[in-house]
């Protein structure tokens, strides 16, 4: 449920009511509402009987409909198949999607995150089966079921969790059975013969003993390209080719329209009905069939043709505008131009994980390992360094590692120090270099320093070295990093 | 006659063995380090650019050998591809030796292996100003791969070697080994510059030979040590006398 501006402050219980013939009931309430003992399904005058002061808007299911297909839509930014399921539901395929985004626990936070700053309250669960999904999302404790552990998951949950209708439930309850675990104890045939075929079929869905296909919901202005086979089709080869076929119909769309891609989804829908996902992004519009169809088949041995693959739909979810390009006058400042590392960039970043292509730009900390932090591989250039001058070393031993020295005197310069068990002779040395805590971040910080000292052992080996506190105070020695 | 002939033969015939072995590497060109000594060793007087080397150190920490690797490629124009799977290496002892960061793009992997796979993307593309991997094993097939694509886009590809293992048989241009040197400053307070000995351990048409140089400046630039430049060449002096 959404609130529109106009809607009374979240601590007031709102609920929307629908009318069911001769009464109205409730649709949808809210969690103040919900928290009052209101469910869907009451009377508005029963409810209202129990909270006077209750806010009661009509429900459209026009527009939630719409909404809920808008909010699918959006999902697309996690996985490429997804569809609603309404009335107040949505499916996301995270199959192979879910480490883009550092794996599905981060998913689903990021997921309930994002929606309740939009004012949406949200309950996601991931689970081997839509079915299983919908149910944990709904009544589970946990919110991702062990794969190996799918009945075990089930099992406590109440048998509404079965997306059945009202009456089998209530037919159910009669006969003694709540949780899921009663039923799946119960004999098959009987229990179909009795309440009806949905039951087995539900409960065969949710644990994944017959396919559940989601219908991928497509956006009605995303350009895309479908390829129907009349035979199966599964060897790798042919896949390449297919895809590459749709990469040529994509990229004359895309011209046409002046448009380049940032996002393409390559679904293939399989004969018993799954659909296999491949998403790749790039770094810069592109609309370059070389490099979006080797994009592409580059991730193709991830795809399982199982029993052989039906269709193929190529969508291109996220467009920017690309003018058509311009021809670079070659031979005239060829080595002048600039290369474009936007496709070396997608291929690496395709098959490594986006975070794992970047580059590296200075912090202004004087805490050497705050002093890095990563930037986007296509960042504009900042321009800015280290200061100069400061001697910092190739290898940064991360956390340091503590050694034990021997100096002349107690705030001398190390003699000598031991590192992995290997004593080694200090020559020469210099510094110290006193770095101080950032006060800013805690009170720890704010009293704390570091010494540090860049040593030269007998073979020309430099370290970094560094104490944490005067001697008297009880310094520590540790390495902190490896010369070159 | 026929012996003027036959001379003429073998000598056509060692161009075209010459030229067969060369391939593209010698088309890239070279990059001279700036040392004299140096770069008269080497054939073509410079390290080959379309070519695989691999860089070594005693020990897994491959400090100096990136050092010597960034060092030579910040004298070159273009952004630098730099795969690692370890995360220890420290961007501003980079840019120390003229290594800006804004042109080192960083590909991590998962694993070591990986490493070399992303090299090769890396070597594919022309304009890179080279393409170095910090890895542990560089066998015979994966360094021909290596080296066939640096010879096609005329990049050169480093391997900085991370393992105390010996090295394996492969097909790098070049292997050298970067051993820190005492700086020989002990009656100065302070650090001066580095001092390495740089050995090279293997290279087409040169022979294995080792310097003692000064480690890189701002500009990456090696240089003579100035004790060793400025000192009159008695050795040899001596050694004609005994012969």
């Amino acid at each position: 449920m959404r609130r529109n501006a106009a809607a009374p402050p979240p601590a007031e219980p709102l609920v929307t009511a629908r009318r069911e013939g001769s009464r109205r009931v409730l649709v949808g309430v809210d969690a103040a509402a919900a928290a009052l003992g209101l469910r869907p399904g009451l009377t508005v005058a029963h409810a209202q009987a129990l909270v006077p002061d209750l806010h009661v808007a009509e429900a459209s299911p026009e527009a939630e409909g719409a909404e809920l297909t808008r909010l699918a839509a959006w999902c697309l930014r996690y996985a490429p198949v997804v569809a609603a399921d309404p009335p107040d539901g949505i499916w996301i395929d995270v199959t192979g999607a879910a480490h883009l985004v550092g794996g599905e626990d981060a998913l689903l936070d990021d997921l309930v995150d994002r929606f309740g700053r939009a004012g949406i309250a949200a309950r996601a669960a991931i689970a081997d089966t839509p079915g299983a999904a919908w149910a944990l999302a709904r009544f589970g404790r946990v919110r991702r079921a062990d794969p190996w552990d799918l009945p075990g998951v089930l099992e406590p949950l109440p048998v509404a969790a079965l997306r059945l209708p009202p009456d089998i439930v209530d037919a159910l309850r009669r006969l003694g059975i709540e949780r899921i675990g009663e039923v799946l104890a119960l004999p098959g045939a009987p229990l179909s013969r009795r309440l009806g075929l949905d039951l087995c079929r539900r409960l065969d869905q949710a644990l994944g003993h017959v396919p559940e296909p989601i219908a991928p919901l497509v956006p009605p202005e995303t350009i895309r390209r479908r390829i129907a086979f009349p035979e199966p089709i599964g060897a790798p080869e042919t896949l390449a080719r297919v895809t590459a076929r749709l990469c040529a119909d994509l990229c004359r769309d895309l011209e046409a329209r002046e448009l380049g891609v940032r996002r393409l989804d390559l679904v293939f829908g399989r004969v018993d009905g799954g659909t296999r996902a491949v998403r790749v992004a790039t770094a810069r519009p592109s609309r370059d069939l070389a490099h979006l169809a080797r994009l592409l088949t580059d991730r193709l041995e991830e795809v399982d043709p199982g029993f052989g693959i039906e269709e193929a739909v190529l969508a291109a979810t996220r467009v920017e505008p690309l003018p058509p390009g311009q021809l670079g006058v070659r031979g005239i400042d060829e080595a002048d131009a600039p290369l474009d590392l936007g496709p070396l960039v997608d291929v690496l970043a395709a098959r490594l994980g986006p975070a794992r292509v970047y580059r590296q730009a200075p912090v202004e900390s004087d805490i050497p390992e705050r002093s890095v932090t990563r930037v986007a591989p296509l960042a504009p250039p900042t321009g800015t360094g280290w200061p100069g001058g400061l001697g910092r070393p190739v290898r940064l031993i991360d956390p340091p590692e503590p050694v034990r020295v021997t100096a002349l005197l107690p705030d001398n310069p190390p003699a000598a120090f031991t590192w992995r068990s290997l004593r080694r002779k200090v020559v020469c040395s210099d510094g110290p270099e006193r770095v101080l805590g950032e006060w800013w971040r805690s009170a720890d910080e704010a009293s704390s320093f570091r010494d540090y000292y860049r040593v030269e052992d007998e073979r020309g080996q430099r370290y970094w070295i560094f104490r944490d506190a005067p001697s008297d105070q009880g310094g520590r020695w540790f390495l902190h990093g490896l010369f070159g | 006659m026929a012996h003027a002939g036959r001379e003429r033969l073998l000598a056509d015939l060692r161009q075209r063995i010459d030229g067969l072995g060369q391939r593209k590497a010698g088309r890239a060109g070279v990059l001279p380090f700036g040392v004299p000594a140096l770069d008269a060793h080497l054939p073509g007087g410079g390290l080959a650019l379309g070519g695989l080397h691999e860089i070594m150190e005693e020990g897994e920490h491959g400090a100096l050998a990136a050092l010597f690797v960034a060092a030579f490629l910040a004298r070159r124009p273009g952004p630098v591809l730099w795969c690692l799977a370890r995360r220890d290496l420290f961007a501003p002892a980079l840019a120390c030796v003229g290594l800006h960061p804004d042109r080192v793009l960083y590909a991590e992997t998962l694993r070591e292996a990986q490493v070399l796979a992303a090299m090769e993307e890396g070597l594919r593309h022309a304009g890179l100003a080279g393409v170095v991997g910090e890895t542990g094993r560089l066998g015979l097939t994966a360094s021909r791969r290596l080296l066939l694509a640096a010879e096609d886009s005329g990049v050169p590809a480093f391997a900085v070697r991370r393992t105390r293992a010996e090295p394996e048989p492969n097909a790098v241009l070049t292997r050298w080994r970067i051993a820190p040197a005492p700086s020989g400053e002990a009656s100065i307070p302070g650090l001066g510059r580095a001092r390495w000995r740089v050995e090279l351990l293997r290279c087409r048409g040169a022979d294995p030979r080792a310097w003692i140089l000064s480690g890189p400046d701002a500009q990456g630039r090696l240089a003579p040590p100035p004790d060793l430049a400025d000192r009159p060449r008695a050795p040899e002096r001596r050694r004609a006398a005994a012969g």
